[in-house]
């Protein structure tokens, strides 16, 4: 039997990026808030220190900051006729744990999706009739624009201190910055960070080429920035360690650098780690939940944390699980597409390009995460796309390959793996490859969904969300000709050698690509077909909002960080400005 | 420690000296063949102790690993690097028990594209593996593995990488997990106990810590940026 607890005004679901800012706004707004995060904290100057913090083995081979598997993972299966496995290790996407969440090992590149990106659907009709988009495509307006998260996509640059080139400041197309970009009303918090040799080859050939390269935004502070909660965040030292790692410098925005400093003098607010929520309390006649059940990780024990405000912070698949468990809205049903929960779970649609280079040297270990140069010539409707046979597109970036050792081995195909050539081969290309990132779109398909899986089931004895998902034909079309513009520029560079990693036919789980999962409780006009309305409410409990990328309708080109930090500003001002005063439905 | 002249490792090594189990497992007549040029770097002062493998295991990985990283002009063998200290110290750790893994059933041979679903841990799928391999190498020719000649062993090694082994379990994996571990033991930071005198760093020329570059990044742009490298330990 369940502890049950003393009442809060709010409970935030998990402490990540949404957790930490709607914790902010609420208690700035007057309201007690808890916290509850399943993993441990994470502090810096305690847990990201020199000089134990870079060690590739530790953060990035055995994933220190990445959740536990043994608590809880995903099943998947390509297409809905068939069982779905457990990931039984992490691979392609590797969700966090503990306090910062998947936004403390996160690389820091940091994009606002295009304007038309958020009007998706009546944008492509609009422009191309509805006879383009393909019989199985699931897309939807987000029933948000562009002008309305512009503000918010300001508070949250402002937060991380982001390093970037304004391309359209205010209505002006700026030199040096992305001319695609929706209208900024401010510009970047910092410079850019410096590029590398690869960047400066890439940028020239793009030019030749007829494209616009530019520096690619990035929540690495090219310089101390005092960021809009009073919090210091210091200077980018071009290490090499973000992916999978904490930032020694507090120069990668995360929860844990850029906000909880303020949340822990907070008295309004109080933190608890290792603590499992298992359940939400779901009171279906009036509508409204009234807490949620969680375990306490350390003993085991039950508790009840009953709360006027639910605010569900998890991670995609969480925050999927707990309203499916919850019978909080219809579950989605791929045979007769009825239904909201678990529908138009999509991913990223990335493919790669090695170029190598027999008489340069990249020093591919003196870089930040985020100091790519890219091109958003070919992303969502910045091309026309009439006779491509294809819908969306993504960004194109480059770097050099080989920031750490181990996962530096990458050659020329035929170049054995290992053996005395391999060593020769080796020292031959080491620093000397840089690769092309294609950050395609994923649009919605009926036939990627998110459901509870029948057989397995996580730490708490609950069923594992099971994940049914494969590139739908109109994504492998797009990523094949990301592909071929990624050729051009790299031939322009003239270099050595050059190949390029396809997506294969069928969804690999193991290999990495990126933790973008997207969909699952997605938001909307249309209370039958999505989960939460244009301000994350939930249509069918109004004291639960959801954040994160598990509210996208279909995911666009680009990293999703600086989307689900908008929205969750969006949703913020939306309790604190009107539901507070009058709780209700929003819209 | 730097007076110790007969690291014990070396010790056990050498040829007709019995007495102990793991030397009786080791000595043979394929160890006679590895190649003698090994070059003067990294003879460790501290014995060879292992935390979890057996002799054969030992023996098996110490063959692999030197196979994989041939002693020559740009870096000793990888048993001299450390590499069998590495796995053995990993494998006796929590990630060869399975931390992080998911380990519920039931066990279902999935697709290539679902990843890893046995329900051994690292620890015991090495196991598994070893004596799985050892078995199909002796059908070939009659002897274990570390027995073999390195031509022997750089052939079986590439049946295993091709899928052409024939093993009495499903392997597929297997050859991909030794390859990673020995690639991990001689790109790691020398703590855990592979890359000795960072000498995989040095071949490739990875300066390792601490990394902080804010202002060697223009200057280095279009020159190489070479230094002795350093690791964790020598800002510890």
């Amino acid at each position: 039997m369940a502890t049950r607890l003393k009442d809060v005004d709010a409970v935030m679901v998990g402490m990540g990026w949404t957790g930490s800012i709607l914790a902010r706004e609420l208690t700035k707004a007057g309201l007690s808030v808890v916290g509850l995060e399943r993993g441990p904290d994470r502090v810096p100057g305690n847990d990201f220190v020199l000089p134990t913090i870079r060690d590739e083995l530790r953060f990035g081979r055995r994933s220190e900051f990445i959740a536990d598997n043994s608590i809880e993972t995903v099943t998947f299966r390509h297409f809905p006729n068939e069982s779905a496995l457990p990931m039984r290790r992490w691979g392609a996407f590797s969700p966090g744990e503990g306090v910062g969440g998947a936004g403390l090992h996160w690389t820091g590149h940091h994009w606002r999706f295009l304007p038309s990106d958020f009007v998706l659907k009546s944008h492509t009709i609009a422009r191309y009739g509805a006879s383009v988009i393909p019989d199985y495509m699931t897309i939807e307006d987000w029933g948000v624009t562009y002008d309305e998260l512009e503000p918010h996509f300001d508070r949250f640059d402002k937060l991380c201190g982001t390093s970037g080139k304004a391309g359209n400041l205010r209505g002006t197309l700026v030199p040096g910055g992305n001319p695609f970009e929706g209208v900024r009303s401010s510009e970047y918090p910092n410079k850019p960070l410096k590029q590398g040799h690869a960047g400066e080859l890439f940028e020239k050939a793009a030019n030749d080429l007829g494209y616009h390269p530019f520096p690619l935004p990035a929540s690495n502070a090219s310089a101390p920035y005092l960021n809009s909660e009073g919090v210091q965040i210091g200077a980018c030292q071009y290490c090499g360690f973000c992916t999978r790692f904490g930032c020694e410098a507090n120069a990668k925005a995360s929860a844990n650098v850029c906000l909880m400093p303020v949340l822990r003098k907070d008295p309004k607010f109080e933190l608890r780690t290792r603590a499992y929520v298992a359940s939400l309390t779901y009171d279906k006649s009036s509508r409204k939940v009234t807490g949620v059940t969680y375990v306490d990780l350390r003993t085991g024990e039950e508790y009840e944390q009953p709360a006027g405000l639910v605010v569900l912070c998890g991670y995609v698949f969480a925050n999927t699980q707990l309203m499916l468990l919850a019978g909080i809205g219809e579950p989605y049903d791929p045979a007769t597409g009825r239904g909201a929960v678990g529908r138009n779970y999509c991913y990223q649609t990335q493919a790669g390009t090695d170029a190598f280079f027999e008489d340069k040297y990249f020093n591919p270990f003196m870089q930040a995460g985020g100091s790519h140069t890219g091109i958003d010539d070919f992303n969502g409707d910045n091309f026309d796309h009439t006779g491509l046979g294809f819908l969306g597109g993504g960004y194109i970036s480059c770097t050099a390959n080989g920031m750490q050792p181990i996962g530096a081995r990458v050659f020329p195909r035929g170049t054995p793996n290992w053996g005395a050539q391999w060593k020769r081969d080796m020292v031959k290309w080491y620093g000397r490859s840089v690769r092309f990132a294609t950050q395609g779109c994923s649009y919605a398909s009926r036939n990627n969904f998110l459901d509870l899986d029948p057989t397995y089931k996580d730490a708490l004895g609950r069923p594992l969300i099971r994940m049914t998902y494969n590139d739908t034909d109109d994504a492998q079309k797009m990523s094949t000709y990301l592909l071929s513009v990624c050729r051009d520029i790299a031939e322009v560079m003239k270099p050595t050698h050059i190949q390029q990693r396809p997506r294969p036919k069928l969804f690999h789980v193991v290999p990495g690509q990126s933790t973008h999962n997207t969909g699952g409780t997605i938001m909307g006009t249309n209370p039958k077909t999505t989960v939460v309305n244009r301000y994350l409410q939930a249509w069918d409990a109004h004291n639960l909002f959801v954040m994160g990328a598990s509210v996208f309708p279909q995911n666009a080109g680009y990293n999703p960080t600086g989307t689900v930090g908008a929205l969750a500003y969006w949703s913020a001002n939306a309790i604190t400005t009107r539901y507070l005063k009058s709780p209700g439905p929003l819209a | 420690m730097a007076d110790d002249s007969i690291p014990r490792r070396k010790f056990l090594l050498g040829a007709g000296v019995a007495g102990t189990a793991v030397a009786a497992g080791l000595t043979s007549q394929g160890e006679a063949q590895t190649p003698a040029a090994m070059p003067a770097a990294a003879p460790s002062n501290e014995p060879v102790t292992y935390l979890t493998l057996s002799a054969l295991e030992a023996a098996f990985l110490s063959a692999v690993a030197d196979t994989m990283i041939p002693a020559d002009e740009l870096s000793p063998s990888g048993t001299d690097c450390g590499v069998v200290i590495f796995i053995d110290r990993q494998l006796a750790g929590s990630f060869g028990a399975g931390a992080k893994l998911y380990r519920s059933g039931p066990f279902r041979k999935g697709k290539p594209e679902h990843g890893y679903q046995l329900p051994l841990t690292p620890r015991e799928f090495i196991g598994v593996g070893i004596a799985a391999t050892n078995d199909w190498v002796r059908k070939a020719h009659g002897k274990d593995f570390h027995r073999l000649s390195p031509k022997e062993r750089e052939d079986a090694l590439k049946s295993l990488e091709a899928r052409k082994a024939e093993l009495d379990f499903d392997a597929r994996e297997f050859f991909d997990a030794l390859l990673t571990l020995v690639m991990e033991g001689f790109l790691a930071d020398p703590i855990y106990g592979g890359n000795r005198n960072k000498a995989a760093w040095k071949m490739i020329g990875y300066p390792g810590l601490p990394a902080l570059y804010a202002n060697s990044i223009d200057e280095y742009r279009h020159k190489r940026y070479l230094v002795e490298p350093q690791s964790i330990a020598d800002f510890s």
